[in-house]
């Protein structure tokens, strides 16, 4: 028979609850995923009580204060705090997204943090993104020409410019990758939507002169062709982008050069 | 078992070891990659995390695309905007390479936008004019307000090009140094298993970035604690200008998150709870475009004076809302976004509530525009063999008192480049590995275990927050004698506290617990260097204002401080010249006078 429950060691297990300290008006309650690699026990969610009076209006705002006054051993990444460097992308309320720009007051009741979805987890909220990161290089990610250089720029019009939009801002920060159950089943053969968006921000270049090869490289049953239009990458992007619909642009250069 | 014993060392061995990967780290690993040393990029956030990718407004380069512009005339406002603190050789060799250097960044692909003829947009930035002060030039090279990011993926993507090894989340904690002064290689901790590395080098290249969490707020990274710039204390070698520190004017209220100075280039001003225009008294001809040191102040003095805007009068408006929504939306579209996010403003309807806030340092390591890290001792340029420093971790001086907006990423691939070739020369791939000396990195175990199983009082975070506050407190826009004599003693009492520090995080497996406690540990010597080198220049220059010597002082202060601090948490001070000369014959030295925008 076939045991579809998941093997003991991930089930997950009812951690600690940390008290706010008395007197605290504004309580909220963060659930947050414990799993810690050294000491073999299954994972767990702790909670924390925090005093929204005394911090900042971000769910990063909120696990820094637990790092720092509650609980020093929660493992997270973070980095630039405003959106830019991707760093504390987490699962917060069922979502993907990025800790430092998720306001506490978008989200009703208990705040439930987990790691990115369907990742290896290093330790607590940190994901390993090896992966991500290889299947990313793989698209070779980088401006190729075969014409002589110019001395100055390339020439580019504001509206071949403009064809970057969209794109080009990607943070590379997971959020869409790992909410696609495509990806969920086929990380290791699907290039999923984020290095998909990349690839086609290079395709797209108007300087860019490797078109085909680019084409040929993505020309597989599952590098670009398990995308089912879900549509969760759209949803779940925090830079508002839509790599749902770069790859369709894909499936139609495809198309279009067979014809 | 004594600490070493419960530690092993794996050992590697390199050509170029560079550390950190934003954008100067990333310029000088393809650099030396391309040159075909074995070459290594050891960072501690995967690179395209780097605080490269935060920078928003542009890139400097006089390539003269919406009007006449010369690398001379950026020169000389490089060595206004600094205050003439800057070395001239190294300005010169900034601007006259400029050009090129974003011509390659284009070519690697950053996404510039684009005049209606297809050249990169450029355009205005405080400080930087034409013929000498006269116009105001269009000179800052921008990818709309994302330029930083734009530049350090399109940097990322060409590093995966060559043939270099990165170590991704490894956390270096010391240089190697041999008993002859010579920089071996660096010593530094995998943060996903816990293990120790040994990276032997021809050459090292510090490319560690800013330490703006010193302070409070800063529209810094959580990540920018200087950890390089600390490596280099704790190798018995200074580190420079110090105290100046560069204070943004416009960070957003509370939160602190950057509102790019291209905002005012595109036609932003700022006005006082009386609705006035108040950088036109301050600043008749450059108005809101002077340079960031000035409007920092008169900021400041608006508050000061009673005309700061909101509920505690205490921060100023931004306004964007007289701008084409079209203009903010192709042009501004960053800024837009963090505005609604971290302010609850549309910048269409509403003005943006900003406060200066700490956002670059000048200082760092003294280094020749090589990118060689300088001794200090002997004679006065004499150089540390095997290091170099790259970014906003080097004090080449080319910024100075105060840098100019844009001249950061300038700075950045200009002398990441410049390293390599550098590195190039002087790293012969056939020679032999430098040996380490014996028990190379035993002091850094111990470091790492003292702190590992530091059993006192005092969370990290406590003792953190006690310097950050101290430092936003005692070392300002504006600084007193007696408010900085207070703060050299508050900053020896929060060193003195480290002995009780509390780290709870035993594990070996990203333990961030561990990591945050060197990170402090790093900066707090770079505040007390900070501190004490205010405290000691008695004059008012770029960034630093003493209201008790408003006047900048070029007879007894026209010098770089050095400040060493030892082991045993003493900061020694001394002083360095200021060149006095250019690199070629085609510009002379341009004389000191009189700093008005």
């Amino acid at each position: 028979m076939v045991e579809l429950a998941l093997p003991k060691n991930s089930r997950v297990t009812k951690g600690k609850t940390f008290k706010a300290a008395q007197g605290a008006k504004k309580v909220r309650k963060f659930q947050v995923y414990r799993w810690d690699p050294e000491g073999g026990e299954n994972p767990r969610m702790d909670t924390y009580e925090v005093d929204l009076d005394n911090c900042g209006p971000m769910v990063l705002d909120a696990l820094i204060k637990i790092k720092n006054e509650i609980d020093t051993t929660l493992t997270f990444r973070r980095s630039c705090r405003e959106g830019i460097c991707g760093s504390c992308a987490m699962n917060i309320d069922g979502t993907n997204t990025l800790a430092c720009t998720k306001g506490i007051d978008e989200i009703k009741g208990e705040v439930k943090i987990y790691p990115l979805p369907h990742m290896p987890v290093v330790k607590d909220l940190v994901p390993d993104l090896t992966n991500f990161y290889a299947q990313h290089a793989s698209i070779e990610p980088w401006l190729q020409t075969r014409t002589v250089e110019p001395e100055k720029e390339w020439k580019q019009s504001p509206e071949d410019r403009e064809k970057l939009d969209g794109l080009y801002e990607c943070i590379l920060c997971a959020c869409c990758s790992t909410s696609c159950p495509s990806y969920w089943w086929n990380g290791d053969r699907y290039l999923g939507p984020a290095v998909l968006l990349q690839a086609y921000r290079w395709l797209i270049d108007s300087r860019d002169e490797a078109t085909g090869e680019r084409l040929d490289n993505l020309e597989d049953p599952f590098r670009l062709y398990r995308c089912h239009t879900i549509m969760n990458c759209a949803k779940a992007c925090p830079k508002g982008l839509n790599p749902a619909k770069a790859i369709a642009e894909i499936k139609k250069m495809m198309v279009e050069r067979r014809v | 078992m004594s600490a070493s014993k419960a530690y092993e060392f794996q050992d590697h061995s390199f050509d170029v070891v560079v550390v950190g990967a934003g954008g100067a780290g990333l310029r000088a690993t393809l650099g030396c990659a391309q040159a075909g040393l074995k070459t290594a990029c050891i960072t501690k956030v995967f690179p395209t995390r780097s605080h490269t990718v935060a920078a928003q407004g542009g890139i400097s380069a006089s390539l003269g695309n919406m009007g006449p512009d010369d690398w001379k005339w950026h020169m000389y406002d490089t060595v206004k905007g600094s205050d003439w603190l800057g070395d001239q050789d190294a300005i010169e060799y900034l601007c006259r390479n400029a050009p090129k250097a974003v011509y390659e960044l284009e070519h690697f692909g950053v996404p510039f936008s684009r005049t209606e003829e297809g050249k990169i947009y450029q355009r205005p930035f405080g400080g930087m004019t034409t013929e000498y002060g006269k116009g105001i030039a269009q000179r800052t090279c921008a990818a709309a307000d994302r330029t930083g990011h734009a530049i350090l993926h399109t940097l990322y993507g060409q590093s995966l090009r060559y043939d270099a090894e990165f170590f991704i989340e490894f956390f270096a904690i010391d240089l190697i140094m041999s008993d002859d002064g010579r920089c071996v290689g660096v010593v530094a901790l995998k943060m996903d298993d816990g293990t120790l590395h040994r990276f032997s080098a021809k050459q090292t290249i510090l490319a560690t970035g800013g330490y703006g969490r010193a302070y409070f707020s800063a529209t810094s990274a959580h990540t920018c604690t200087g950890d390089g710039n600390a490596m280099v204390l704790r190798a018995g070698l200074p580190l420079q200008d110090m105290e100046f520190v560069q204070f943004h004017p416009t960070g957003i209220y509370g939160a602190g998150c950057l509102i790019t100075e291209g905002a005012r280039g595109e036609g932003g001003y700022l006005v006082n709870s009386e609705g006035e225009r108040f950088m036109e008294r301050y600043a008749p001809s450059a108005k809101d475009l002077a340079s960031r040191d000035v409007v920092s102040r008169s900021m400041t003095m608006e508050i000061r004076e009673g005309r700061g805007v909101g509920a505690g009068k205490d921060h100023i408006f931004l306004h964007l809302d007289h701008l084409d929504p079209d203009v903010l939306a192709s042009r501004l579209p960053g800024i837009s976004e963090s505005a609604r996010i971290f302010a609850g403003v549309d910048v269409t309807k509403e003005p943006i509530p900003v406060l200066p806030t700490v956002h670059y340092n000048m200082g760092g390591i003294p280094t020749n525009y090589h990118g060689e890290v300088i001794s200090g001792k002997g004679g006065a340029d004499d150089i540390v063999p095997g290091l170099m420093a790259i970014g906003e971790a080097a004090c080449v001086s080319v910024h100075g008192a105060n840098r100019l907006g844009s001249n950061s990423l300038i700075d950045l691939v200009v002398f990441g480049r410049a390293a390599g070739l550098r590195a190039a020369d002087v790293v012969d791939p056939a020679e032999k590995a430098p040996t380490l000396p014996k028990g190379a990195g035993e002091n850094s175990i111990a470091r790492l275990d003292h702190f590992r199983n530091a059993n006192g009082s005092t969370p990290t975070a406590e003792l953190r927050l006690e310097m950050q506050r101290t430092m936003q407190n005692n070392c300002a826009v504006y600084r007193t004698g007696e408010v900085l004599e207070e703060g050299v003693k508050l900053m020896e009492k929060v060193h003195a506290a480290a002995d009780d520090i509390k780290v709870t995080d035993r594990s070996l497996i990203w333990n961030s617990d561990l990591i945050e406690t060197l990170e402090f540990d790093n900066l707090i010597v770079q505040a007390r260097a900070t501190m004490n080198g205010a405290d000691a220049r008695k004059e008012s220059r770029g960034g630093h204002a003493r209201e008790d010597f408003p006047n900048r002082d070029d007879e007894n202060w026209m010098k770089h401080t050095l400040a060493w601090v030892d082991d045993n948490r003493n900061v020694t001070l001394g002083y360095r010249e200021v060149h006095n000369y250019t690199l070629s014959n085609e510009i002379e030295y341009i004389q000191p006078k009189e700093r008005v925008y």
